[in-house]
């Protein structure tokens, strides 16, 4: 193989890597507040005695997204609406499939996440807050939630990583981020390097989040 | 005025009877101490008194306003959120385990509940909490973060804390309870300060010898009821009740 070619493989890798990046970012930035609404759900109280149906609801919710392949969940959201309902979507629907799929997934994730984070806050933190006079709004929003935060974040980096990952099973919906196009020049040019390359870009990739992650869990370091 | 009055309380976890038709009232300038051995309902009166656990029957009144009132049955009815809120403004609360905010600096654990709370101005809170630290003797630790002080430093900041609202009562649960003995006096000396200057204040405390220097009225609790209370020197050095004799026959050693 020349350099020429190994360099327009890159190049065409560059650009599906786009595709990748694009799918990661707005996964992050729909399952992480979907996942605090979900935990908030998981942990509500509310209900009359046993009966808690928030919780119940948030509990159906992560088991399902947890106990299945994340593959049948993209199928499903991209499928569904057609094969359950009738309703065909318009083209743009696949890249909204992928995206879709993925958020309510990592929420539920997320959601145990910040569970645990926010069930790790001694309870002594909340009663200061109440004799002082801070709603229960006021106590998670500025008590809570930072110290969680700081908690959390190891078990978020892992999350993210496997995310990055995770990207290249869009290809079960032939959206065609980089590894489907990795792959398709494999199959295409009869060589692995596409492939060689793609878990290079995966690797980089990764190893960027995992320093971003630290500088943040640096910048949190002031207090313990 | 009384600035604390109780009247009636009774309280249970379960089958556990840990309040028994609990009554006492505190005065203004007044300093009361309440001892008695573990599992005496000390420590859960204090929580029923700062709204932390709920009573199950009687009154809760802070300068007249009622947190809880009696209903026909003797149980605690208790006033609307807002009501409550603005009962908290009346009460501070000292912890045995300080429970200071990890990610604050001093200057904001004291600071933030009057600006965010009180809706106090920025400035003038600032300048408060200065002085209040200059007299804790913490002046030069308004940037340090809780867990780079000792024991007896966090206390003093939870102290400011408190007292930075400007309570008309100061509420302190074993305060020296989770410090070593040299960090105890600290704390202790403290208490003392505030009690020189007429600051309300119910003390739950182990520290007998102190109870009787700064309170002008001490209780003693065991099993959910007061057994004996009075006059700091009588109580401490002349108990009445046998049960109030066996407790402090080790001190009195």
């Amino acid at each position: 193989m020349t350099t020429a070619e190994l360099m327009s493989i890159v190049q065409q890798l560059a650009s599906g890597m786009s595709a990748s990046l694009l799918i990661f970012v707005l996964t992050l930035l729909f399952s992480m507040p979907l996942g605090l609404i979900v935990a908030f759900g998981r942990m509500s109280k509310w209900g009359i005695g046993k009966f808690k149906p928030l919780q119940l609801l948030a509990k159906i919710y992560i088991s399902v997204l947890r106990g299945t392949p994340l593959m049948l969940q993209l199928l499903v959201v991209y499928f569904g609406p057609y094969y359950v309902f009738g309703i065909s979507m318009p083209r743009t629907y696949r890249f909204v499939a992928v995206v879709l799929g993925f958020s309510i997934n990592y929420a539920a994730y997320f959601a145990e996440i910040y569970r645990s984070g926010i069930e790790s806050i001694p309870v002594g933190q909340y009663e200061a807050a109440s004799v002082l006079g801070y709603s229960k709004s006021q106590t998670f929003f500025k008590i809570v939630f930072p110290q969680m935060i700081k908690r959390i974040i190891p078990p978020v980096t892992n999350e993210t990583i496997t995310l990055v990952k995770d990207t290249a099973m869009a290809f079960v919906l032939n959206y065609t981020e980089m590894f489907t196009l990795a792959k398709q020049i494999a199959a295409a040019q009869t060589t692995i390097v596409p492939l060689f390359v793609a878990g290079l870009f995966y690797f980089i990739f990764n190893g960027i989040v995992a320093i971003v992650m630290e500088k943040v869990e640096k910048r949190l370091d002031y207090y313990r | 005025m009384k600035v604390l009055e109780i009247n009636h309380c009774n309280k249970s976890f379960g089958d556990n009877e840990v309040l028994k038709d609990i009554s006492l009232s505190v005065s203004e300038g007044q300093v009361v101490s309440i001892i008695g051995p573990s599992g005496s309902g000390k420590s859960t009166l204090l929580r029923c008194a700062t709204l932390l656990e709920t009573m199950d029957g009687g009154d809760l009144i802070y300068l007249g306003d009622y947190a809880t009132k009696m209903d026909a049955e003797g149980k605690a009815q208790y006033g609307t959120p807002a009501e409550l809120k603005a009962i908290k403004k009346h009460f501070g609360l000292v912890f045995q385990n300080f429970n200071l905010f990890p990610h604050y600096s001093v200057m904001r654990n004291i600071t933030e509940a009057p600006i965010l709370i009180g809706k106090r101005n920025k400035a003038e809170v600032y300048a408060e909490a200065r002085v209040l630290l200059e007299k804790m003797g913490l002046a030069d630790k308004e940037d340090a973060y809780p867990y780079q002080l000792s024991g007896g430093q966090q206390q003093r900041v939870s102290i400011a804390r408190a007292l930075a609202m400007k309570p008309k009562i100061l509420f302190f649960d074993e305060p020296t309870s989770a410090l070593d003995p040299e960090l105890t006096g600290e704390i202790l000396k403290v208490i003392k300060d505030l009690a020189a200057e007429h600051m309300t204040m119910v003390i739950v405390t182990h520290e007998m010898s102190f109870a009787r220097d700064v309170s002008n009225h001490i209780i003693f609790m065991d099993g959910g009821v007061i057994v004996e209370e009075g006059n700091p020197e009588d109580v401490i050095n002349h108990p009445q009740m046998e049960r109030t004799k066996a407790f402090l026959g080790r001190f009195q050693q």
